[in-house]
C-alpha cells in the first residue's frame, strides 16, 4: 500500500484513502471542431511510462481534493506530489513542461 | 510412553509441566515449551510424514520455519482443522491431536509409495510428454488420478469456527527477527529513544542462541544474554515485542505485514481471542535481522528419516533436551557442524563419524574430536544411506576414492553451510549481489530504508552479528551508539560450506540425491531440466517444481541454482536467482481476511424506512451496498401476486414507496447553473426557480453515465438526484470537472444522499393522500404543475415536495430529513390505507416505468448507449457550445446509423413474458451462429395492461415499429412485434392530473 | 523434433533421461529474418508457431528480453473460457477454445487443458440480466453456456456457500462447461518446442531497444541488446509493455499498464472441482493439478511497472474467497505475485496493422490474455503473413478508439475478463 502526499493536507496518509485518476496534464478540448486525432489522443491514448509519470490521484476519503504527482512507475516511489492546477515541477527527470 | 530420548540435564525446558499429545493417535508426553518435533523426538519418533510426488517416508529436517517434510494436520475439533502444518513450529498443547499426510492407508505402510519404485518413469516434467492419448483420457482418467495423487493434506470440510483480526502500527524502527543481531538492534535503537517493535517467528526471542551452548555474551552464556536483553526491551515504554510474529512481506515505503499466532500453541484458547492477528507495520526504519538457514548435504539417500540439519540437533539437544538418536553421524562441509557432535557427545551420546568433505578442516577440530573418541573422515561424502523407516547406517567414500565404508547410525547430522535469509530485503525490491568467495548471496544496495544485519548481512560469526545488530539498530535510530557493544567469546563460526552435490556423488543416472525434499526433485532431475534446454533457473525451477513446496525451498534453492550452474559451466549470478516473494512463510487466509466477514465483509447500507419494510414483511434486494424492499408480499402472495397487486392499486389508487436510496447532490453557488449545464447534456440556465427537469448525463465519450431529476430551489442552489448505484461516481465524475476542469467557477459540491429519506407518493389519489400532512404549499396543478419542487413542511417536518414521477402517474417525492423519515412515512403511509394505497418494492416500480417507457440505465443502457440511442435526443440543449460528451457524440460510429435504439415489444401471445437478456433476430431459422440485432433489456408482466410488455435495444430500431421478429429461446422462437416504448398512458394526461 | 510419448518416457526411464534432446534451441540471432516477433510468451511463441505451419513462414525470430514465457503467462490463473457477449469477442475466445481442445496433440506436448467448467455467480438482479444476456447471445452463437439455480451451482461445485444469510448471496450461476484451465509453462514450453523445431529462432536475454525504420516509414528491423537485426515485419506482442515498445516506433497507443495480483494456497488433495468468477464480490479461484488453490486478485488502481501491487488488494480478494468459502479460511497462502497488463479503453484486445508499415501489434488483453492464447496467435500469424487482418481480429483495430465502434466488453457486462 503505497504512502501518498497530499499537498492540500500538507501529510502522508495510506494509499486507501485516495483514489488514481489517470495520467496528469491531458488538456481537454473544447468546442465542436477539434479534430478526430485530437479527440482521440484526448480520450485514449496515453503515455503509459515505464519510468516517471506525472498522474492525478484524488483524496477522495481526507480532503477530497485532486492533486497531481510525479511517480516511478518502475519502483512506485513518489517523486514529489503538486496541487491540481499547478504546473508539473520543471527539475523532474521527463518532465513534459 | 516415556520419552526415552530426552536427555537429562540438557537442555532449558526441564521441568517444565508435562502434556499429552498425540499423532496418528498413538498417544505421546511431552512438556510445555517443546515443538511437536522436539516433542516426537524425545519418543524416538522421526518418521512423520511422506513426500509429495514419491510418497517417501520422511523424517524432521529442521529445528524451524524452514522444514521442508515434517507437514502434519492439526485437529482441535471438527470446524478447527488445518493441514500442512510445520511440526517444527507447532507447539505441543495438552490434548493436541496430529495426523499425519498424504499416506494411505498408515505412515508407515503407504500404498502411493509405489510411485517410489516407478520413480524413473516419473522423471522431472514427465507429464508434459505423455497422457495425450487418448484425447478425451486426460479429462476422465490421467487428471483425476494425478489430482488424488498430488495434495498433501486435506482442506477443511466446514466453516471455520475461529476468528481473526488486523491491526496497523507505525514505528520508527521495525526490528525483523529476535535473535542476537536483532536484540542488539532493538536494544540500541531502543536506548536512542526511538519507537521500536521487534518482531520473531518463535515462541521466544533468541533466534539460532537455541541451539547456542558454549558462547558468552559480557561473559554470560549467550541465551542468558538473550533473555536478560529481552526482559529490558519489555520494560520500555517505546518497544513492543511481538513473538509469534513472522514478518511475511515487505511491501513498497517500508510497509512490513506481519503475522501474529495467537492461539495456535494454547490448550484452551479463550474464545474471544483472535487466531491470528496481521499487522501492517508502516516503520521509518526496518533492520532486518532474518539469520540465516542452514542447508543440508546432497547425497544420495539423503532424505531418509533421521538424516537432519546438524544445527538442528544441536538445537533440539541444547533447548528442548533431546537426543535425535543414540549413535549419530555426521557429514558437513563447514565448521559448525563439528560442535553439533561435541555437544552431542558431551551429553553421552554417541558420536560414530563426522565425514567433512573438506580435505583439511580446521585441525583443532579434527584434534578435539579424536580426542573424544570420535572417528573423522575428512576429503570424503556420503555416497548412500541404508534403513527403510529410518537411516541405519551411511556409506562414506574418500572423493576420488572407491572403497565404501559402512557406518552404522541411527541419525545423520548434515550442513553444507549457511544461506543468508535475504528474502524480506529482496522483496524489498533491494538488489542481491553474489559473494563469489563465500557463494552467498548477500544484500546489496536498496531502495527502502533498510538495514541487515547479522546472519542476513553476512556475518560469520555471533560477535560479528551482535557487533552488526548494534550498529544498525543505533543507525536506524538516528542517533549515534552510546553503549559500547557487549563482548563475545567462542561460539560457532559459519563460515564456509559447499553448493550442490560433492564431486561424483549425487547425479549418477539413477541416484536419488534430494535438493527438494517435498516436492521430491533430485540433482538429476535439475541435471535433465539442464538438458532439456531450461537454461534460466526459472525455467528449472518451473520444470522440476524444485523450490516450489510449501517450504520455497528455503533449504535448496541455492543447491538447485549451483548445480544448475554447474551443468552449464556459467557462474551462479548469470544463471539467475529466482524472485522471493511474498509471504516468506505461508500466511492463513483468514488472518488476511480479518474481521472482513458475514455482515463486515461489506458495510449494508439500509434507508430509514428499512425496518418499517422488514416489519411488513417486505422481500429486499442488494442494489450495490443498499438493501432495497423488492414488494412487500400480503396473504400467501407469490412475487407475481404481490406485485400486479401493487401495480394496479398505484394506477387505481395510489402506492407509496420509499426511494431514499436514490443519490442527491446539492449543487450550490453563484455558477451552479453554469456548471450542470456542463454536466449535463440539458440547458439549465433558463430554469425556473421552483420547477424540476429530467437531466441526462454523458462521459468525455458520448455514451449515457447517468440521470435523474434535478429541481431548482433557487438562483444558486440545485438539488439533483443520480441512480441508486450511481451517486459516488457522479459525485466524483462532477468534483473532477469542478475541480480541474472548470476550477474558476464558484460551486460548491455536496452529496445529502444520507440526509434526506425520500418518500414517493404515486397515482391519482397521491395529492389526497399527502395534502392533510403538507404545510406552506399549495399542491394544485395550477400552482405546482408536474416538474416543480417547493419547500415547505410535511408533518411539521421541514422538507422539500417534489412533483415528479417515475410512473407516469400523478407524483410527489417527499424529501425530510432522514431522522424523520420512519415517522413521516408512517403518517402517509396511514393516510394512504384510507384511500386503498399501499406499499410498493423496486420491482413494482420497474413495471410501471417500464409501461411508460422510462428507462433505467445500466439496465436499458450498458455503456455504450448514446442519448439518441434511447430517444432522449430532446435532452441534448441544441444552442449549447459545450458539454462533457458532445464532441464524443461527434464520433462517426456514435452518429452513423445501425445503431441500436429503444424500442418496445409486445409478444404475440399476451401471456408470454420475454426474458431479460434474451435476444432479438430477424430470422429464428438461421443456423448458428444467428445474426443478432438486439436484446431484451426490460420485460415483465403487466398488469395495468393485462399483457406482457419489454423494452429492448434493436438496430435500426426506431425504423421498425410494426415489424414482427424474434426472440429465440432454448424451446422455441417467441413471436413479437416491435413497438414504440410506451405501453401505457400514451398521450401522458395522467401525470397532469 | 524427436515426439513425446508414453514410450518415449518409459526408452528414457533405462538410461536415466539422459536422452532427451533440447526442447528448443538457443541460437545466435542472425543479420536479418523475414518476421520479428517480440516477446516469446505464448502469444508470440504462438505466433512464430502459426507462421511456420500455416503459413509456410519460417525465417523468423522471436526475442524475449528474459526467459520465455516468463510475462504475464507464467504469471496468470490460467483460466479458459469463450462466453463473452459480443460476436467479435465471442469468435475469437471460441476461436481460441477450439484450438484448446486439440492443443495437447497438435503440439505434442501436453497442455493440460482441462475443461471442468467455469461458473461465474450472480448475487444480484442485475447480475442476472447480464449473465442471461450473455447465455441467449452464446446460444445464438453455438457457444455453451447455461444458467444454474443456487442449488445446482453448489452440486457443482460443493465448497459454494449458498447461503441466504451470506452479504452477497448466491443468486444463480453461468456455467460454460467447456471453460476450464491449462497449464500455463507448458503452453509457453510446448509452442517453444514445436516453433523451435520448425526452424523458428527463439532468442531469450534479448531486449528490444528500438525499432527501425526507413526513408519511407515502413519498418526495417530492430536494435537489441545483441545487436541490429533487419525484418521488413515485426509483430510486438509484449503485454505490458507494449506502450514503451510502440513508443520505439512513434505510435501512441490506448493502453495503460496495471499491477495485476494472484496467489496460490498450499497444496491440499482434491477440493474444488471447477473455476468460480465471481464479479460482483471480486474473486476467482481454482484448484490446479498440484492441489494449490489458484486465486486471482484484481489490479492495483494506479500504473505501474513494478510487477508487484498492494497488501489490500490480495486482502480484499482474500475477504471474498473466505466469504463465498468459509471453510478455506484455515488454508494458507503460499506464494502471491504480481504481473504487468496492459489495459485498452473498452478492454477488448488490439490485433492489427499499425500506421507504421510492417509493425503489427497484439496486446491489451488486459487480465484475460491467457485463455485466448492459441486464438490470438493463430490470426496475429494471419495479419503478420497476409499483411491483413484475418476475419475474426478484423474488429480488434487500433481505428475503433477513433471512431467510436468500441468492443466494450466491460460496459455491456460488467463482467471482469
Amino acid at each position: 500500500m503505497l504512502l501518498i502526499h497530499c499537498p492540500y493536507c500538507g501529510e502522508a496518509r495510506p494509499e486507501l484513502e485516495f483514489r488514481h485518476a489517470g495520467e496528469a496534464h491531458v488538456a481537454r478540448p473544447v468546442g465542436a471542431d477539434v479534430g478526430d486525432e485530437d479527440f482521440e489522443a484526448f480520450l485514449f491514448l496515453r503515455a503509459n511510462p515505464k519510468g516517471i509519470v506525472f498522474e492525478r490521484w484524488r483524496h477522495i476519503h481526507g480532503c477530497g481534493r485532486f492533486f497531481n504527482a510525479a511517480r516511478d512507475t518502475v519502483s512506485d516511489r513518489f517523486l514529489v506530489t503538486y496541487k491540481a492546477g499547478d504546473k508539473a515541477p520543471a527539475d523532474i527527470e521527463g518532465g513534459r513542461v | 510412553m516415556a520419552e526415552a530420548f530426552r536427555i537429562r540435564g540438557a537442555g532449558r525446558i526441564e521441568g517444565a509441566r508435562g502434556v499429552r499429545f498425540s499423532f496418528d493417535g498413538q498417544s505421546y508426553r511431552g512438556i510445555e515449551g517443546d515443538t511437536l518435533a522436539s516433542a516426537l523426538l524425545a519418543n524416538g519418533v522421526h518418521l512423520v510424514g511422506r513426500s509429495f510426488k514419491y510418497h517417501r517416508p520422511r523424517g524432521i529436517v529442521s529445528a524451524g520455519a524452514e522444514e521442508p517434510n515434517a507437514l502434519v494436520g492439526i485437529r482441535r475439533d471438527r470446524s478447527r482443522q488445518t493441514p500442512n502444518v510445520r511440526a517444527t513450529v507447532q507447539e505441543v498443547y495438552d490434548g493436541l491431536v496430529a495426523i499425519s499426510q498424504n499416506r494411505w492407508p498408515s505412515l508407515a505402510f503407504d500404498v502411493g509409495a509405489v510411485n517410489d519404485l516407478a520413480s524413473p518413469f516419473f522423471s522431472a516434467g514427465f507429464y508434459y510428454k505423455t497422457f495425450m492419448w487418448p484425447k478425451a483420457a486426460w479429462e476422465r482418467f490421467y487428471e483425476p488420478f494425478i489430482r488424488r495423487a498430488a495434495g498433501l493434506g486435506v482442506a477443511p470440510d466446514r466453516a471455520d469456527a475461529d476468528c481473526y483480526s488486523n491491526r496497523f502500527a507505525h514505528c520508527d524502527v521495525l526490528v525483523v527477527g529476535g535473535g542476537a543481531a536483532g536484540l542488539a538492534a532493538a536494544l540500541a535503537a531502543s536506548d536512542a529513544g526511538a519507537s521500536v517493535i521487534l518482531a520473531d517467528e518463535q515462541a521466544e526471542t533468541g533466534g539460532a542462541l537455541r541451539g547456542e551452548k558454549t558462547a558468552l555474551v559480557d561473559g554470560k552464556s549467550a541465551w542468558e544474554w538473550a533473555k536478560e536483553a529481552t526482559e529490558t526491551l519489555a520494560q520500555r515504554a517505546n518497544v513492543r515485542i511481538l513473538t509469534r510474529t513472522t514478518a511475511f512481506g515487505y511491501y513498497a515505503q517500508n510497509m512490513v505485514a506481519l503475522s501474529e499466532r495467537r492461539t495456535d500453541h494454547l490448550a484452551e484458547p479463550p474464545t474471544d481471542m483472535p487466531r491470528e492477528r496481521l499487522w501492517q507495520v508502516r516503520a521509518a526504519r526496518v533492520v532486518l535481522a532474518t539469520g540465516a538457514i542452514e542447508r543440508p548435504m546432497v547425497f544420495p539417500g539423503n532424505d531418509r528419516p533421521g538424516v537432519m540439519l546438524a544445527s538442528a540437533a544441536r538445537c533440539y539437544l541444547n533447548h528442548y533436551g533431546v537426543a535425535v538418536g543414540r549413535r549419530v553421524g555426521v557429514y558437513t562441509a563447514e565448521d559448525s557442524a563439528w560442535q553439533a557432535a561435541f555437544d552431542l557427545k558431551g551429553a553421552g551420546i554417541d558420536v560414530s563419524a563426522i565425514v567433512d568433505s573438506r580435505p583439511s578442516p580446521p585441525e583443532d577440530f579434527v584434534e578435539r574430536a579424536t580426542a573424544l573418541g570420535i572417528e573423522c573422515l575428512t576429503g570424503h561424502a556420503v555416497t548412500g544411506t541404508s534403513g527403510r523407516l529410518r537411516i541405519s547406517s551411511l556409506k562414506a567414500r574418500r572423493i576420488g576414492g572407491t572403497a565404501i565404508r559402512d557406518i552404522a547410525c541411527d541419525a545423520l547430522l548434515t550442513s553444507s553451510g549457511w544461506t543468508p535469509s535475504v528474502h524480506l530485503f529482496s522483496q524489498s525490491r533491494g538488489k542481491l549481489v553474489f559473494d563469489a568467495d563465500s557463494q552467498r548471496f548477500l544484500p546489496g544496495e536498496g531502495p527502502q530504508d533498510c538495514i541487515s544485519a547479522g546472519a542476513c548481512a553476512g556475518a560469520l560469526s555471533l560477535a560479528e552479528a551482535v557487533e552488526q545488530g548494534f550498529r544498525a539498530g543505533a543507525a536506524a535510530s538516528g542517533k549515534r551508539r552510546r553503549k559500547p557493544v557487549p563482548m563475545v567469546t567462542e561460539g560457532a563460526s559459519w563460515s564456509e560450506g559447499t553448493l550442490g552435490p560433492a564431486e561424483d556423488a549425487g547425479t549418477g543416472a539413477f541416484a536419488k540425491a534430494f535438493v527438494d525434499f517435498q516436492n521430491d526433485v533430485t540433482a538429476k532431475d535439475i541435471a535433465q531440466a539442464v538438458r532439456e534446454g531450461m537454461r534460466s533457473i526459472e525455467h528449472v525451477k518451473r520444470f522440476t517444481t524444485t523450490g516450489m513446496a510449501t517450504d520455497q525451498g528455503k533449504t535448496s534453492n541455492m543447491h538447485g541454482l549451483a548445480i544448475a550452474a554447474g551443468i552449464l559451466r556459467k557462474p551462479i549470478p548469470e544463471v539467475g536467482l529466482t524472485t522471493f516473494r511474498a509471504p516468506y512463510t505461508p500466511v492463513t487466509f483468514g488472518a488476511l481476511a480479518g474481521h472482513a466477514r458475514g455482515a463486515l465483509f461489506e458495510p449494508v447500507r439500509r434507508t430509514p424506512i428499512h425496518d418499517w419494510a422488514k416489519m411488513q414483511g417486505a422481500v429486499f434486494e442488494d442494489v450495490g451496498q443498499w438493501k432495497r424492499a423488492r414488494y412487500f408480499p400480503q396473504d400467501g402472495e407469490d412475487m407475481h401476486g404481490a406485485v400486479a397487486r401493487e401495480c394496479r392499486t398505484v394506477r387505481e389508487s395510489a402506492g407509496v414507496f420509499d426511494a431514499s436510496t436514490l443519490g442527491k447532490i446539492e449543487v450550490t453557488g453563484p455558477d451552479a447553473a453554469a456548471f450542470l449545464e456542463m454536466i449535463y447534456t440539458n440547458p439549465w440556465s433558463k430554469l425556473a426557480v421552483g420547477r424540476c427537469r429530467y437531466g441526462v448525463m454523458l462521459r468525455e465519450d458520448g455514451f449515457i453515465f447517468d440521470d435523474g431529476v434535478v429541481g431548482r430551489l433557487a438562483e444558486d442552489r440545485f438539488h439533483v438526484t443520480t441512480t441508486t448505484g450511481g451517486a459516488p461516481r457522479v459525485l466524483h465524475h462532477m468534483e473532477d470537472y469542478l475541480q480541474t476542469e472548470f476550477p474558476q467557477m464558484r460551486v460548491y459540491l455536496t452529496s445529502t444522499t444520507e440526509q434526506w429519506a425520500v418518500i414517493a407518493v404515486q397515482g391519482p389519489k397521491s395529492r389526497d393522500i399527502i395534502a392533510p400532512l403538507v404545510e406552506g404549499v399549495d399542491l394544485s396543478d395550477a400552482t405546482m404543475p408536474h416538474m416543480s419542487v417547493r419547500e415547505g413542511k410535511v408533518c411539521g417536518v421541514p422538507a422539500r415536495i417534489f412533483r415528479m414521477s417515475f410512473t407516469g402517474e400523478r407524483g410527489f417525492e417527499i424529501n425530510v430529513p432522514a431522522d424523520f423519515g420512519r415517522a413521516v412515512w408512517e403518517e402517509i403511509f396511514a393516510e394512504a390505507q384510507k384511500t386503498g394505497a399501499c406499499a410498493y418494492g423496486t420491482e413494482a416500480m420497474h413495471v410501471l416505468r417500464a409501461e411508460k417507457g422510462y428507462i433505467i440505465v445500466g439496465q436499458d443502457t450498458d455503456g455504450t448507449v448514446t442519448p439518441h440511442d434511447v430517444g432522449l435526443a430532446w435532452a441534448i440543449g441544441k444552442n449549447k457550445t459545450d458539454f462533457v460528451g458532445m464532441r464524443g457524440l461527434m464520433r462517426s460510429d456514435l452518429a452513423a446509423g445501425g445503431r441500436k435504439q429503444l424500442v418496445g415489444l409486445k409478444t404475440i401471445d399476451p401471456r408470454t413474458v420475454l426474458e431479460e437478456g434474451a435476444q432479438i433476430v430477424a430470422d429464428p431459422n438461421e443456423p448458428v451462429p444467428m445474426t443478432m440485432i438486439g436484446h431484451v433489456t426490460s420485460a415483465y408482466w403487466s398488469e395495468n395492461c393485462g399483457r406482457s410488455i419489454a423494452l429492448a435495444l434493436l438496430k435500426d430500431g426506431a425504423s421498425r415499429i410494426g415489424e414482427r421478429l424474434f426472440v429465440p429461446m432454448p424451446d422455441g422462437a417467441v413471436n413479437v412485434e416491435v413497438c414504440r416504448p410506451v405501453f401505457f398512458d400514451e398521450e401522458g394526461g395522467r401525470l397532469h392530473g | 523434433m524427436r515426439r513425446y510419448s508414453v514410450f518415449a518416457i518409459a526408452r528414457e526411464a533405462m538410461r536415466g533421461h539422459r536422452g532427451w534432446p533440447e526442447q528448443w534451441s538457443s541460437p545466435e540471432p542472425k543479420k536479418s529474418y523475414d518476421v520479428i516477433i517480440v516477446g516469446a510468451g505464448g502469444h508470440g511463441l504462438g505466433t512464430a508457431y502459426y507462421l511456420a505451419k500455416e503459413h509456410g513462414i519460417t525465417n523468423v525470430a522471436v526475442l524475449e528480453k528474459g526467459w520465455l514465457g516468463g510475462g504475464n503467462t507464467g504469471r496468470n490463473t490460467t483460466i479458459i473460457r469463450s462466453n463473452y457477449l459480443y460476436d467479435e469477442s465471442a469468435g475469437i475466445y471460441e476461436h481460441a477454445l477450439k484450438l484448446w481442445e486439440g492443443l495437447s496433440q497438435d503440439l505434442n506436448y501436453n497442455v493440460m487443458y482441462s475443461p471442468r467448467g467455469v461458473m461465474m455467480l450472480a448475487h444480484n438482479v442485475h447480475d442476472v440480466q447480464v449473465f442471461k444476456r450473455h447465455i441467449h447471445a452464446n446460444r445464438l452463437n453455438g457457444i455453451d453456456n447455461e444458467w444454474l439455480t443456487p442449488e445446482e451451482a453448489k452440486a457443482y461445485c460443493p465448497p459454494l456457500n449458498i447461503s441466504r444469510a451470506a452479504r452477497y448471496p448466491v443468486v444463480g450461476a453461468a456455467l460454460q462447461r467447456r471453460g476450464g484451465t491449462a497449464r500455463h509453462d507448458a503452453v509457453a514450453w510446448g509452442y517453444a518446442r514445436a516453433a523451435s523445431a520448425r526452424g523458428i529462432d527463439i532468442i531469450q536475454n534479448c531486449e528490444v531497444t528500438g525499432i527501425l525504420r526507413g526513408a519511407d516509414g515502413a519498418v526495417t528491423g530492430v536494435e537489441t541488446s545483441r545487436g541490429t537485426i533487419h525484418a521488413k515485419k515485426v509483430g510486438v506482442v509484449a503485454a505490458g509493455h507494449t506502450s514503451v515498445l510502440m513508443q520505439m516506433a512513434g505510435v501512441r497507443m490506448p493502453l495503460e499498464s496495471y499491477p495485476l495480483q494472484a496467489l496460490v494456497s498450499e497444496p491440499v488433495k482434491p477440493v474444488f472441482p471447477c473455476v468460480v468468477m465471481s464479479n460482483t464480490v471480486h474473486a476467482y479461484i481454482s484448484q490446479s493439478d498440484k492441489g494449490e488453490l489458484v486465486i486471482g486478485a484484481g489490479t492495483d488502481q494506479y500504473t505501474s511497472y513494478s510487477q508487484t501491487g498492494g497488501l489490500h488488494v490480495i486482502q480484499h480478494t482474500l475477504d471474498a474467497i473466505c466469504e463465498m468459502f468459509p471453510m478455506f479460511t484455515r488454508m494458507k497462502m503460499l506464494r502471491s505475485w504480481g504481473g504487468i497488463v496492459d489495459v485498452t479503453p473498452d478492454r477488448s484486445p488490439i490485433l492489427a496493422r499499425t500506421p507504421v508499415p510492417g509493425l503489427y501489434v497484439n496486446c491489451g488483453w488486459g487480465t484475460g490474455g491467457f485463455k485466448a492464447t492459441p486464438g490470438s496467435a493463430h490470426v496475429f500469424a494471419h495479419t503478420i503473413a497476409r499483411d491483413e487482418p484475418h476475419p475474426i481480429n478484423a474488429p480488434f483495430t487500433l481505428e475503433r478508439f477513433r471512431s467510436g465502434r468500441l468492443i466494450d466488453e466491460a460496459a455491456a457486462a460488467a463482467v471482469a475478463h
